[in-house]
């Protein structure tokens, strides 16, 4: 039952027939975890560091991650490069349409903070997070695929501790 | 062909507003055309048979100086594998430029983002709004005294 | 009959859709499934690069430079760097050269794999955006090995490299060789000759060889229209007049001259010059120090210089202007997407909505590139 391992410790299970006893705080957060969808979108140098995780060599799949091409149809989204101010009101409202509850991962120096462009780019959002709420920040210019992972992994840590029913962060 | 040579034909073609070529500088050399004239010696440069600038490689907006502003076109042909720097430069307070996308069809972006960043407005073009920055954007960021705006919609710009 | 009233309807494409590469927004008129016009949005990347180039030293341009074109960004440094050896009037040691042809077409590779497998992505077929994927994951290893980054490198310094290669570099790229080779057929197989991407790209989009250049079409769009012109051949930079290699150009094979297919193709085949090429310079690289010709200074001249060079997407171009201190006065980035671009207008109208993705595809735009 390898399934199951990856549940939380409060499992129960009955010796006959397939029956668990669990929290539905755990279940549903397992559920969610395995199956976080992604924004199938791009926004500069950093979404080739993504498309390049997502593709057969770091294969994002096997964590249940697939891009889908709505905003209403996923749970993160994953802010890959450089924020400017003209993309900064069209992202809001991305956000504005994904269905809660909903994750948003900066991907990059250019989301955290502006970057490179924090000094003179008059045309630089300097951080994502001036627009929209982050849970998780990679840092990295671009990270590595390896960074990105570990920083999708950080945000499963943060979903498995969390309980729908009271909503804390 | 050098640039002598072309400044040579030019100078028959046309009476006035054809500057000496400017050698002495490294690296390109080039010439200035009086702005009211760019359009016709572009459109000659493209179709006299010794010429035949038939690709427009680059167009840029300058901040030439403290009063002036530049537009730079660099112009290659194909069929004779010759290049040429052509600047005219126009006073800021009366950036009027002819355009010369209906020379090269290539010139309708450069032109727009000339206009955008730098601020050269190009008579008869067919579509000059800004192309980079957003629509309500003030200022042109290119120059070198553009002051970056303390908000923009509501979003604080400076770091 | 009274005549029916019909409107045309506008739809917009972008700046969030996963088929325009990136952040581009396109409004399209449609009539019925038809289009009859299409306006390209751009600035949604504007990044402010030439605000930059004025307030840096020449050498701390160089990283913005990768960022420009961030999926062939040593084509983008050679560019830049070239423009600056050239105001300054720096020669280059020989190894440096051969290094740089070496990485430029390791780079051009990676590019075109990366928009032959988003252009199959694009037609639908996911599964030779893997297979490219992972063919270009080969190319970076050997990037990393020598510079340790990924996709934006600084590798290439004014007057010679960051870094000399590492002792095995030679075998490993032979061994890539070897191992890429038989890729380009797979490819074939793959996508090239399958009937319904034929079907879908063939006869489309197509780009009148007269129109190409008054548009300023650079790169594998101008030589799609059969125009034989690349500049590593017809303004020659660095050492490539020593290499032999063949310029590939659009015949119409499948359909017309100039259309998508034709471009596509023209990709295909210039992995297989980019691999002749590594071939003929991997076995002679002479000895030397990479960077005995790097200045204390970076301080050039008065004076200006426009250097193009032929990246995978095409010319690129940088007009340097310099007044005699240590930052650039004007860097104006010439870059081939952006004229590439300005093309989708005329080559989309009166084909259907899903041709217009298929020929921004084949346009291969990188919206750093065009927006800088």
């Amino acid at each position: 039952m390898g399934i199951l391992n990856k549940l939380d410790t409060h499992i129960e299970q009955f010796e006959s027939g397939n029956i668990i006893i669990t929290s539905a705080d755990k279940l549903l957060n397992w559920g969610r975890l395995s199956s976080m969808w992604q924004m199938f979108f791009g926004l500069a140098c950093c979404a080739i560091e993504m498309m390049a995780t997502s593709a057969s060599h770091y294969d994002l799949d096997r964590f249940g991650i697939i891009p889908r091409p709505s905003p209403r149809h996923i749970d993160i989204i994953l802010i890959s490069g450089t924020v400017t101010l003209k993309m900064a009101t069209r992202i809001k409202r991305l956000w504005e349409q994904m269905p809660e509850p909903k994750y948003c991962l900066s991907m990059g120096s250019c989301a955290n903070c502006g970057g490179p462009y924090w000094e003179h780019g008059y045309h630089v959002l300097k951080g994502v997070d001036r627009i929209i709420p982050v849970d998780v920040y990679v840092p990295g210019c671009p990270p590595r695929p390896e960074a990105l992972l570990e920083g999708l992994l950080k945000l499963q840590e943060k979903i498995r501790n969390q309980s729908l029913a009271r909503k804390t962060n | 062909m050098d640039i002598k040579e072309i400044y040579n034909i030019l100078k028959l073609a046309f009476e006035e507003g054809i500057g000496e070529p400017v050698t002495d500088k490294p690296v390109d050399p080039y010439m200035i055309i009086d702005a009211k004239n760019i359009n016709a010696v572009c459109l000659f440069l493209r179709d006299e048979e010794r010429l035949q600038f038939d690709y427009l490689n680059c167009l840029s907006g300058v901040d030439y100086d403290k009063d002036n502003l530049a537009v730079v076109y660099h112009l290659s042909s194909f069929a004779l594998n010759h290049k040429l720097v052509l600047k005219t430069v126009v006073p800021k307070t009366d950036p009027n430029v002819p355009t010369v996308s209906d020379v090269w069809a290539a010139a309708d972006w450069h032109e727009r983002e000339a206009y955008d960043l730098i601020g050269v407005i190009f008579e008869n073009h067919p579509d000059l709004r800004r192309i980079l920055c957003p629509e309500d954007w003030e200022g042109h960021s290119l120059r070198k005294d553009y002051k970056v705006p303390e908000f923009y919609n509501g979003m604080k710009v400076p770091y | 009959m009274a005549e029916i009233r019909t409107e045309d309807m506008v739809l917009n494409m972008g700046p969030q859709h996963p088929s325009t590469h990136g952040v581009l927004r396109l409004q399209l008129t449609l009539e019925g499934e038809i289009v009859i016009d299409v306006k390209p949005y751009i600035g949604y990347l504007h990044r402010c690069f030439e605000k930059h180039t004025e307030a840096m030293t020449y050498p701390q341009v160089i990283p913005y430079a990768d960022r420009m074109d961030y999926v062939n960004a040593m084509s983008n440094e050679l560019s830049y760097v070239i423009a600056v050896e050239k105001l300054m009037g720096i020669e280059v040691p020989e190894r440096v050269e051969y290094i740089r042809v070496i990485m430029s077409e390791l780079q051009r590779l990676a590019s075109h794999l990366l928009a032959i497998g988003t252009y199959g992505n694009d037609a639908g077929a996911f599964t030779p955006f893997l297979y490219c994927m992972a063919t270009r994951e080969r190319v970076l290893e050997l990037f990393e090995i020598t510079c340790g980054a990924r996709l934006l490198y600084n590798y290439f310094w004014v007057g010679g490299l960051s870094h000399d290669i590492p002792v095995n570099f030679q075998k490993k790229v032979k061994e890539f060789v070897e191992f890429f080779k038989p890729k380009v057929s797979e490819l074939n197989n793959l996508l090239s000759f399958n009937k319904i991407f034929i079907e879908r790209t063939a006869n489309i989009g197509i780009l009148p060889a007269d129109y190409a250049i008054n548009a300023g079409a650079a790169g594998p769009v101008l030589r799609g229209s059969g125009i034989k012109f690349d500049l590593r051949k017809n303004d020659p930079y660095s050492i490539y007049p020593k290499f032999d290699f063949d310029i590939p150009v659009g015949q119409g094979l499948k359909g017309t001259v100039g259309d998508n297919w034709d471009r596509y193709m023209v990709r295909i085949h210039e992995m297989e010059e980019s691999i002749k090429i590594i071939e003929q310079a991997i076995d002679n690289i002479p000895e030397g120090d990479v960077q005995s010709q790097i200045p204390k200074r970076v301080k050039p001249p008065v004076g200006e210089v426009y250097a193009r060079t032929e990246t995978p997407k095409g010319e690129l171009g940088y007009y340097i202007i310099s007044d005699g201190s240590l930052n650039p006065y004007r860097v104006k980035a010439r870059s081939p997407s952006f004229c590439n671009l300005s093309l989708i207008r005329a080559l989309s109208k009166g084909y259907m909505i899903a041709d217009v993705v298929m020929t921004l595809g084949s346009l291969d735009i990188v919206l750093g590139c065009i927006d800088r």
